[in-house]
């Protein structure tokens, strides 16, 4: 029984920097672990995971395919920008919200999830697909970063700048989430009410939902957009209210509801979402819109002056060889301008569809000769899409009814439908 | 052989080696043919008073070693290896020894202690040798000197191995009066009293009842105060080690004595010599641990459910016990700073007072500051030192802002110091004073320009190696200071110097003397993390550099053992540093691309330093894999054929268990880095895994990983876990049920079994994650029930921690989610789906409560079909 050892550490740090190295091994992969298992879960924030600098070096790196060049052609035309293009594969949320004018509005236009109109019933409607009324107004993307709100129309251009109840929403004393959370929702500005209605929810809290079926963005939409305050009604901080809007199972009872119930908004149309369907920038044929007198004011497209012109308008854009194409990805082919005509013509050209010399082949619709109008409104970011034009047409001539939807529903699925709906509208 | 024994047991300590290693080869022989033999050989050796001493305690050591070993695996084999012994050779060794005890030659009674004790720690737990402490007691009362002082010594022994709940109390307060009556005055004989002081710090941990009693607790506190006064030296010094013992097993108890020890430790501290004043100091040092922990633990305010109030003594004894811890300082000894091994009163009166002004904060300001403004600036180095060392260990604990005023000067000062005070001393105390400035002040505090301070610090890094090795150390909390992230650093505009001024020293001659080395080595990963993107590039710089570091070190031929050693150590830091460089660059895109260029050569060097089978470099060259296995991602696949047996080594190292978990650690890495392409390694690396897990020799500590790992080979290969299926999930459910039979856990238990669910639920999430959209899915339709089971429990137990839940009610979401409707009875039936779903919902904690949404999300979809 030797005297103890009481010898203490001196003059020395506590922690040896091997410790400190193993530690933070240790950190990086529990973090990563948990990336791995948050991918696995849908609930990855990858599309944003770009550090906020960048060397121009490495400017050539590859664009995967589900990103817009949109925003490679912005940055072209944003001299601020250039020093720093993207390198990654993914395109940063934080770095667009950077951009100004028409290089912002070049990109935010190409962010949206655009729905086609449906010509013909889905298969399985009511099997794997959600119903809800359209709100009549205008859609945007509302984003929440750094202590405000914006609003961006379709086009890309700015609706409104707000402070707002969403997280990071607004400059308030109470911090309501760490600065570089951020949320993304596709409204629809409702006027009459000044509300924004939020018919789809692309990332919340800096999570990204685009790589979620729509089943559960609509589930986090309905979770998450109350707990913020941002359904109440407008204050200093909060200068419009959000609302969300009640989606139904595509059964005979959701449909029923959803075009004939009273809503707080004015009904321009029904969505149909099919549920398994990822958030997609551009056209999808997995959302679409359908509208008839009864449910919208809006069925057929209307002139400046708010009159439904005698024939039927498109919209199409004009490419370097004289082809009129539609905004589809890949673009559908109307017809061929003429040489002289380019001279004077814009990129978007408005003309009238001749009925007799329209024809559908193989359920594919050929417009034949056009008549042109003139140039299409400045404030257009875009041609018509291939089923607007369809849509159009047959509304004009053998429209698709309710009735249709009706009947193409599997009758023996009605029975249990009602405890889904209740579980969505929360 | 037993004829012989005596000559083969003095062979063993010949010094001739062939003889030793003759000698040592017949007793293992000897042991492995007859274990009875062996142990009646061996003690009737010890017990024979005519053989020589040499042979009779080398006995006694082997008796001992082949009772008890460090590693816990061989221990159980040796307990269990001595209960199984006939009872009758048991009974004759235990006779011999007790025999011993009374021999006249104190080396032999010594040693007999020493294995009784042993055996006893194996025979009490199992209620055998009842009549042993009796036996003893009765010993004590015999008249002989040598027989008490060898039994008291043997009482001591004991009550070191033998946990206090297999002694009754009634032997206990034997026990403690046989020993406080060896410690007495009235003892004439000081060995007894040596022995019985000693004891009783040993004892000490079985007096919880004679504490709780004020007229025992003061009579034991009587004797230890009155034995720390006699006139024998190592009696003092151990009624001190008494002393200190008391003050952290009880020092709730110690109120009423508080202003008696005072006297005595002031005393002791003052006049004593130095190994009785360094106790005396160690006293008051105890104390201000135990302080700190309660206050850490409760903060300022108790409530009546707090288990230890704290007291304040260091508070009270504030005015008295800084002038004494001051006047320490005075003390100290030429050169002790480059004795790596010296410890001395100035050094524990400097350390002691860190601790009170940890203990007590702001108040010890005023007290010590008038000390360092009379003694800084004065002649005598040890006035300068003694200053400086005081104001050095005050700052951590005081608030910022009662110190921020004199730290500005005092830097200012210090820095002037640190070029021109002639004694190498001061310096060195200077340096780490100004290095502990930065590491508990850093930031806008700090008036003086960053360029100033730098410019110095490189300036004293020239210095002899241990101010050298102090600079480096400030250097290295400077820079950690300034990791700011996003802004820009103040070390930028410097930053290509700072390096080269710690390459300088990586390459001086004598930076192998006081860790200057490893100093500046470490230093510079600091300066590398903290690196902005405007200086990142200058670390690209340094990733060929230190390569060309790491290959003069493989190239390096013929060394000595001595040489080899430190090769060894370099090449350790090297791998660290590039460890720590691949983590910065390969973490950011923009550089990882140009960083990953050198992945080739980076990933050679490395293999050659596996080559070195040293514990620390190769723990470092696999962390470093690991971080550049991820950064390289599917590209690693081209390494992994080279790479693969060192994974292997590693997965087996069982020794160096640190290896084994770093190892496992990589494999996690190199699953995310390459996905399913790591499935052809997977067949050896489970089986390496599996084996790990059932081995009884590998530190319980790696466990819990080896089960994440599972989740992150399952996540990488999906479906093709199926093969490991029949393996994995029975060890899975067997560490699940031992997981939730953790009952009277002590901390340390819970937390580890925090970890290990953590890592259970880990595999379970991967597994199941993996199987998704497979059409294999329904074969893990048969775990489902365990799963739910496991996670129940967990929610009944209420005893598990936040990452814990967060693992668990993801797992629920995983099963829902993999399994649907398929599950979906199993999982209404559960109580996790409902109230453990609800009560996570309701945590105030982010992520636990984003598991359990997504979780609700998957269950009512599993629920309702």
């Amino acid at each position: 029984m030797a005297p103890h050892e009481l010898r203490r550490p001196f003059k020395r740090p506590a922690i040896s920097d091997q410790q400190r190295r193993r530690d933070l091994a240790l950190i990086r992969q529990t973090q990563q672990r948990s990336d791995s298992q948050n991918r696995a879960r849908r609930l990855a924030s990858s599309l944003f995971d770009l550090p906020s600098h960048s060397f121009p070096d490495a400017c050539q790196a590859d664009f995967p395919d589900n990103v817009d060049v949109g925003y490679a052609i912005a940055l072209e035309q944003s001299p601020e920008l250039e020093a720093s293009s993207p390198t990654v594969r993914h395109l940063d949320f934080v770095q667009a919200s950077k951009l100004k004018g028409s290089a912002a509005r070049h990109w935010f236009a190409r962010q949206l999830m655009l729905t086609e109109w449906m010509i013909d019933v889905p298969p399985n409607l009511d099997r794997d697909w959600y119903v809800f009324a359209r709100p009549a107004g205008k859609r945007c993307f509302v984003v929440s970063s750094n202590g405000s709100t914006v609003s961006r129309l379709r086009n890309g251009s700015v609706l409104h700048h707000f402070p707002s109840s969403l997280p990071n929403g607004a400059r308030t004393k109470e911090i309501s989430a760490p600065s570089h959370v951020y949320c993304i929702l596709d409204c629809i500005f409702h006027e009459p009410d000044q509300t924004y209605y939020v018919i789809d929810m692309v990332c919340w809290r800096g999570y990204s939902l685009y790589d979620c079926s729509a089943e559960f963005r609509f589930f986090w939409l309905n979770s998450k957009l109350s707990e913020t305050g941002a359904c109440n009604p407008p204050s200093t901080y909060h200068r419009y209210r959000f609302s969300v809007v009640p989606i139904y199972d595509c059964n005979r009872i959701g449909l029923h509801k959803a075009y004939t119930g009273g809503f707080a908004f004015v009904k321009d149309g029904l969505l149909f979402y099919n549920r398994h369907a990822h958030y997609q920038t551009g056209n999808t044929p997995l959302a679409l819109v359908w509208k008839d007198e009864l449910c919208s004011q809006y069925v057929l497209d209307t002139d400046s002056e708010g009159h439904v012109p005698a024939e039927q308008q498109v919209v199409l854009e004009l490419q370097d060889d004289g082809k009129l194409t539609t905004s589809d990805d890949p673009p559908i082919l109307f017809g061929c301008l003429e040489k002289e005509i380019i001279q004077k013509a814009g990129n978007f050209l408005r003309f009238s569809v001749i009925d007799e010399c329209v024809r559908i082949v193989d359920g594919k619709l050929e417009l034949g000769d056009l008549k042109f109008v003139g140039k299409a409104n400045r404030a257009r970011a875009f041609a018509d899409s291939y089923s607007k034009v369809f849509f159009q047409y047959t509304a004009r001539h053998s429209p698709l009814q309710f009735q249709d939807l009706i009947a193409s529903l599997d009758p023996n699925l009605d029975e249990n439908s009602e405890s889904n709906d209740m579980e969505m509208i929360d | 052989m037993a004829v012989e024994i005596t000559q083969v047991l003095l062979n063993a300590q010949s010094v001739d080696a062939s003889a030793r290693k003759y000698a040592e080869e017949s007793l293992n022989q000897f042991q492995d043919q007859n274990l009875p033999s062996f142990f009646l050989a061996l003690s009737g050796e010890l017990a024979n008073n005519d053989k020589p001493v040499d042979s009779r305690k080398l006995a006694g050591l082997i008796l001992k070693n082949t009772l008890d070993a460090k590693e816990q695996h061989r221990k159980n084999d040796l307990i269990q290896r001595w209960l199984s012994l006939d009872m009758f050779v048991k009974a004759q060794v235990k006779g011999c020894l007790l025999q011993t005890l009374s021999s006249p030659v104190s080396d032999a009674r010594s040693t007999a202690s020493q294995v009784i004790a042993k055996v006893a720690g194996i025979e009490l737990p199992h209620k055998q040798w009842p009549e042993l402490i009796s036996t003893l007691l009765s010993n004590i009362q015999q008249q002989q000197s040598h027989v008490k002082q060898a039994t008291l010594e043997t009482l001591g022994y004991l009550c070191e191995e033998v946990s206090p709940d297999f002694v009754d109390q009634d032997q206990v307060n034997k026990i403690l009066t046989a020993v406080v009556q060896g410690m007495n005055a009235s003892e004439v004989n000081n060995d007894v009293r040596l022995s019985a002081t000693r004891a009783l710090y040993n004892a000490l941990g079985f007096a919880q009842a004679n504490f709780s009693n004020d007229m025992e607790r003061d009579y034991l506190m009587r004797v230890v105060c009155e034995a720390t006064l006699t006139p024998e030296l190592k009696i003092r010094q151990a009624a001190f080690e008494c002393l200190v013992a008391i003050s952290s097993s009880y020092y709730d108890k110690l109120g009423s004595y508080m202003q008696d020890i005072f006297i005595i430790t002031a005393k002791a501290v003052k006049e004593d010599e130095e190994p009785v004043a360094l106790q005396a100091i160690e006293f008051w040092s105890s104390i201000c641990d135990e302080e700190i922990d309660i206050l850490d633990e409760y903060g300022s305010d108790f409530s009546a459910d707090s288990d230890t109030p704290c007291f304040y003594f260091i508070r009270q004894a504030l005015p008295a016990l800084v002038p004494m811890l001051l006047d320490t300082l005075l003390k100290q000894e030429e050169d002790q700073d480059l004795d790596e091994g010296a410890w001395n009163i100035a050094m524990a009166g400097g350390t002691c007072l860190g601790l009170v002004a940890r203990t007590v904060g702001d108040d010890i300001v005023p007290l010590v500051m008038p000390f360092i403004e009379e003694n800084i600036s004065k002649p005598d180095w040890r006035q300068r030192e003694a200053a400086t060392y005081a104001f050095g260990s005050i700052l951590e604990g005081p608030s910022p802002e009662k110190l921020t005023p004199t730290i500005n000067v005092a830097l200012n000062f210090m820095l002037t110091a640190l070029i021109n005070d002639p004694n190498n001393h001061v310096k060195d105390t200077t340096a780490w004073t100004v290095g502990r400035i930065f590491e508990f002040m850093h930031g806008p505090t700090v008036e003086i320009p960053v360029r100033t301070i730098l410019s110095v610090l490189l300036q004293c890094m020239k210095d002899v190696p241990n101010v050298a090795e102090k600079a480096c150390g400030a250097l290295y909390f400077l820079a950690r200071g300034c990791e700011v992230v996003g802004s820009a650093s103040p070390l930028s505009p410097l930053f290509a110097d700072i390096i080269q001024a710690l390459l300088s020293v990586t390459h001086r001659e004598d930076a192998g003397e006081s860790r200057l080395r490893t100093a500046a080595y470490e230093t510079l990963n600091e300066v590398v993390r903290c690196a902005t993107d405007e200086t990142t590039p200058i670390v690209m710089q340094l990733v060929p550099v230190i390569m060309v570091e790491l290959h003069r070190t493989l190239e390096a031929q013929k060394l000595t053992s001595d040489e080899r050693e430190k090769q060894n150590e370099l090449q350790g830091l090297l791998c660290g540093c590039l460890q720590v460089i691949i983590q910065k660059l390969g973490s950011a895109e923009p550089t990882k691309y140009t960083f990953l260029q050198y992945t080739d050569q980076m990933m050679d060097l490395f293999l050659r330093v596996f080559a070195c089978r040293n514990a620390t470099v190769h723990e470092e060259a696999m962390l470093a894999i690991g971080a550049l296995a991820y950064a390289a991602g599917h590209n690693f696949l081209k390494y992994m054929q080279g790479f693969y047996p060192y994974l292997e080594m590693g997965l087996q190292n069982f020794e160096e268990y640190q290896v084994c978990a770093i190892t496992v650690g990589v494999v996690g890495d190199l699953c995310r880095a390459l996905d399913d392409k790591i499935l052809p390694f997977c067949d050896g690396i489970m089986t390496h895994l599996l084996k790990d897990l059932s081995s009884n020799q590998l530190h319980r500590s790696v466990k819990p990983p080896i089960f994440s790992c599972f989740g992150d080979i399952a996540l990488a290969i999906g479906e093709n876990f199926e093969k490991y299926l029949i393996y994995a999930m029975p060890m899975l459910q067997s560490a699940a049920e031992l997981s939730t039979l953790v009952a009277e856990a002590d901390d340390e238990m819970i937390e580890y079994t925090n970890q290990l669910r953590n890592g259970i639920l880990e595999a379970h999430s991967g597994i199941l994650q993996g199987f998704k959209n497979s059409p294999k899915t329904q074969l893990l339709m048969p775990y489902a029930s365990n799963i739910l089971q496991f996670l129940d429990s967990l929610y009944n137990e209420k005893d598990m921690d936040d990452i814990v839940m967060k693992a668990a009610v993801g797992v629920l979401g995983d099963l829902a989610d993999t399994l649907g409707a398929n599950a979906g009875p199993l999982i209404s039936q559960s109580v996790s789906s409902k109230d453990f779903l609800e009560e996570c919902l309701a945590s105030d904690e982010h992520l636990i409560k984003e598991s359990a949404q997504w979780a609700k999300f998957a269950v009512s979809r599993a629920i309702s079909g």
